[in-house]
């Protein structure tokens, strides 16, 4: 964390301020983007410039400083401002799995994180896990064993079994389906899926 | 979802004092039921107060127990080497929960404070008791085949959707709490409440308080305890009904019995006439079904529920049978 302290944000008086007086008359005391928003009348996006938060991330490794809402996701932040569009949004309520990313090497759902809280964390997406143009063994795995069909599922499914390997999960395959289960495949994928795991697993590479 | 300010806490008291003074604001802790809820416009929180900078996350022994803080992650209790030894029953109840992702984000605390998954409580254009007081209940009546069969009114039938607390409501551990008047204790059997006419409250937290962690008592219950898990598929859906099963068992007789079941109630629902009816039996599955038969008095159906009038006594026998190795 960056801060440690509680703090006012400074956006926090924004409501106040919506509220006691119209956004006009306080233009004096705000920055030229939020007159801008004023005068073409736009409320919605005056709150959005008074509640940007700084947020800094590493993201595959490279140190990102963004301004966001509180309210961005990290699935949101990744796909939109960062344009990292690998992590898909599948039902964005923590329920399939598509969204799935590392916090700090833990496999999360990204669509239930809200991105502040990522604060000074690296995170890793699906484009952040091969080495230049050589796949990561479990990417490796997926092409061999066909473990998609239409392919929507897969960014978080393998960054799943990642993990799922990492963790010491993936040692029968009775386990690689317990702990794949948070990976819903609507193509039904899943036997072909278990095997790229358990091939990757016991393939001897570094997963 | 709405829009709302962000601010993190450093000091359990900080965070207590950013809720008191705003009465919209809320804790974010593993934010896997609450941001969910906030995208569907169940809950609209003017304030989050990020509490995951706390330092509440250790799993320590204790002289007479364990102690696990508030914010230790689901994935992080079940994987704890003492968990395992000392508390099977709870390291099984949490890998029956959630998926690994959502383990990995959710607390202890907030496991305790998730909402019910009720889905008239989650579709904003039903009329639901427990989101919006007064406004009735499309549950009662309607598509019931999640809903209670113990303790539920007229007012709510919705049930709480954990498995930690089912086992933690078997082992007797108590709850660690800091508000705005100072530290308190409470049975974690008494932190659940039933809907009765106020269904709104899940729990019987006062206002700005926070969970900082739970303690659970050393016992003689490790070898035999299982919990057992009925649902709709293998893994990562939520329970139809579970159980907790936990036996001390000494030359075939029992010594002491815990049984409490989830997916039944509003709450972490303890079986406390079925243990003393164990106590001082045999562990056969005579005795255990009569154990299920006392646990089931008093239960109720509301249609679509029904088949659970059934399935629950049945799961409290497996369960048993599991636990005991019979």
């Amino acid at each position: 964390m960056s801060d440690h302290t509680i703090h006012e944000v400074p956006g926090s008086s924004r409501r106040s301020f919506l509220k006691q007086s119209s956004a006009l008359a306080a233009i004096s005391l705000t920055p030229a983007s939020v007159i801008n928003a004023a005068r073409n009348g736009m409320d919605e996006k005056i709150a959005g410039v008074f509640e940007k938060m700084q947020l800094n991330v590493s993201v595959n490794g490279k140190k990102q400083q963004v301004y966001i809402e509180p309210r961005v996701t990290l699935l949101d932040l990744l796909r939109e401002q960062l344009h990292l569009t690998g992590t898909k949004k599948g039902c964005d309520h923590g329920q399939c799995g598509a969204c799935t990313v590392h916090v700090n090497g833990r496999r999360v759902n990204s669509c239930l994180t809200l991105a502040l809280t990522t604060e000074g964390k690296e995170v890793t997406t699906i484009e952040g896990l091969a080495n230049g143009d050589e796949l990561h063994p479990m990417q490796e795995a997926f092409i061999e064993f066909d473990g998609f069909q239409c392919g929507y599922c897969t960014p978080g499914q393998i960054m799943s079994a990642v993990c799922c390997v990492r963790e010491g999960h993936a040692e029968t395959p009775d386990q690689v389906r317990e702990f794949m289960s948070g990976n819903i495949c609507r193509c039904g994928a899943y036997s072909n899926i278990v095997d790229a795991v358990m091939s990757a697993k016991q393939g001897g590479k570094k997963i | 979802m709405n829009q709302f300010e962000y601010t993190r806490a450093n000091t359990a008291q900080a965070a207590v004092n950013a809720l008191s003074k705003e009465t919209g604001a809320v804790f974010l802790a593993g934010g896997t039921n609450l941001v969910d809820l906030m995208k569907r416009g169940v809950s609209q929180p003017t304030r989050l107060v990020d509490i995951n900078g706390l330092p509440m996350d250790k799993i320590e022994q204790t002289a007479t127990g364990l102690r696990i803080g508030a914010l230790a992650k689901n994935a992080d209790v079940s994987e704890h080497e003492l968990v395992k030894k000392h508390f099977p029953l709870l390291s099984m109840a949490f890998k029956a929960g959630a998926s690994p992702q959502l383990r990995n984000m959710a607390t202890v605390g907030g496991n305790m404070m998730q909402r019910t998954r009720c889905p008239y409580f989650y579709d904003t254009a039903m009329r639901c008791n427990k989101r919006q007081p007064g406004s009735g209940c499309d549950a009662i009546g309607g598509y019931n085949r999640m809903h209670a069969i113990f303790g539920a009114s007229e007012q709510c039938i919705a049930v709480h959707p954990s498995d930690m607390c089912v086992a933690l409501t078997a082992l007797d551990a108590t709850i660690t709490i800091s508000g705005p008047k100072g530290e308190r204790k409470m049975a974690f059997g008494d932190f659940h409440r039933l809907p009765g006419a106020t269904p709104d409250k899940d729990n019987n937290l006062q206002k700005a308080e926070l969970i900082t962690g739970i303690t659970i008592p050393f016992n003689k219950l490790s070898a035999n305890s299982h919990y057992l898990k009925v649902r709709d598929r293998a893994s990562y859906a939520f329970a139809l009904v579970s159980v907790a099963a936990a036996l001390d068992i000494r030359n075939g007789v029992i010594q002491e019995a815990r049984l409490a079941m989830g997916g039944v109630a509003h709450k972490p629902w303890r079986l406390t006439e079925a243990e003393k009816a164990l106590k001082g039996k045999a562990a056969d599955l005579q005795n255990f079904k009569e154990a299920a038969r006392i646990a089931m008095l008093g239960a109720k159906g509301y249609g679509y529920n029904d088949f659970k009038l059934k399935l629950a006594p049945n799961a409290i026998v497996e369960g048993l049978k599991m636990a005991g190795g019979v």
